[in-house]
């Protein structure tokens, strides 16, 4: 062979110079492999800018028996039910009083608040934990509406968001979550073992211009959802009307889940 | 060199050993037939089917993004028709038969793309 070992590594660096080229001038020229493909506006989705709820504590108190909310929300999000509470994946669920705000209950509560159910689900705080300390992006918060989403793409499942979590409101599918949900909902995908997965506000719906699943089957007007910066939206007219309180206001995540006791 | 006769078989049969499979196949005159994939029952791709060939997996990716991470869940077609970014929902509605057209080619190309762990296939729910 008429190659030394100097032409060699002549040529093998202009090679690489050569490769390293081509790339860059790829990424300069803002080619992109999908070439035409144009995002468009759906029409009419809800959005706000920042998108809070309301729970009226009092009537679901006084529809104990009812779980349209958590039935509706588990059947649009393919959220499979496990008999052994150690593999639970929930939404939305029932808590006692006293376990959902135990740092506003007192031994001499009055007796209807200590036992009312109180509704609790993801509550998308300002300043999420959760956000801070996942690993690969897999869950952020949404800048134009404050929703605290999740990328069941990104999830490596190390759980670490589980355990920031001060509310409790993730699960973590242990096992292949599909065999455990009863009727699957098409329209939306089911997740695979070792994934964590939340509420997300059913922001899926809101980009088709419908509300949460859960606010959309209340019967009896219990959970608002609406536009926090809105001054006059429906939330806005709920808080400054009623006293409401939230879930660990202490700890500093400032939650948009406000609850009328 | 010592034993350079051992030394010299010994490579012989190491090429011959890894090379086998090349040489093989080239005697044997194996050859593996193209997969016949399903035809789709629409009439217009979102591109077309060549780039598409090489260029799905691209095309699939950032649609998940641009859908889950930006929200961006619309796209306007070669035709001008605005349809949703779904794999469940928009590919499948024209390959409606998974197995004769997604899972062919994946078996002929020996990949496995996990896409249906979590995504639904329409027809297997029904």
């Amino acid at each position: 062979m008429g190659l030394d070992r100097r032409k060699f590594f002549k040529v093998s660096g202009l090679t690489a110079l050569g490769l390293a080229g081509g790339s860059v001038s790829k990424v300069f020229s803002g080619e992109d492999s999908l070439g035409t493909v144009a995002p468009v506006r759906p029409e009419g989705p809800l959005t706000a800018q920042r998108w809070a709820m309301v729970i009226d504590l009092r009537k679901c108190h006084e529809q104990a028996d009812c779980n349209d909310c958590v039935t509706a929300c588990h059947t649009t999000h393919n959220v499979p039910k496990w008999e052994n509470p150690k593999d639970e994946v929930k939404w939305i669920w029932k808590e006692s009083f006293e376990h959902a705000f135990h740092d506003q209950e007192h031994p001499f509560q009055q007796e209807s608040l200590k036992h009312l159910p109180a509704l609790v689900l993801c509550n998308h705080c300002d300043n999420p934990p959760c956000v801070r300390v996942c690993p690969t992006g897999a869950t952020w918060k949404r800048e134009k509406d404050g929703i605290v989403m999740m990328d069941w793409h990104r999830c490596i499942g190390c759980r670490y968001c589980v355990v920031a979590c001060p509310y409790g409101s993730r699960s973590f599918n242990w096992r292949d979550p599909r065999p455990k949900i009863q009727k699957i909902e098409p329209d939306f995908p089911t997740r695979s073992r070792g994934v964590v997965e939340k509420c997300t506000f059913c922001e899926e719906r809101l980009a088709r211009g419908m509300l949460p699943a859960c606010v959309e089957a209340c019967k009896y007007g219990a959970m608002h959802f609406g536009d926090l910066e809105d001054p006059h939206s429906n939330v806005r007219e709920l808080l400054s009307e009623r006293y409401t309180i939230r879930r660990k206001p202490g700890l500093g995540t400032n939650p948009e889940v406000y609850y009328i006791v | 060199m010592y034993d350079a006769g051992k030394v010299i078989l010994g490579i012989v049969v190491f090429l011959a050993l890894v090379t086998f499979p090349l040489w093989y196949n080239l005697a044997g005159e194996v050859s593996v037939a193209a997969p016949e994939l399903e035809k789709a029952e629409g009439s217009q791709c979102v591109q077309d089917a060549e780039w598409m060939r090489g260029h799905h997996m691209d095309l699939l990716d950032d649609w998940r993004d641009e859908v889950v991470r930006d929200g961006e869940r619309y796209f306007v077609g070669p035709d001008g028709q605005r349809m949703e970014k779904s794999l469940s929902n928009t590919c499948l509605s024209c390959h409606v038969n998974k197995d004769k057209f997604c899972d062919r080619c994946h078996n002929y190309m020996s990949v496995d793309p996990y896409c249906w762990d979590c995504h639904v296939i329409p027809k297997e729910v029904m």
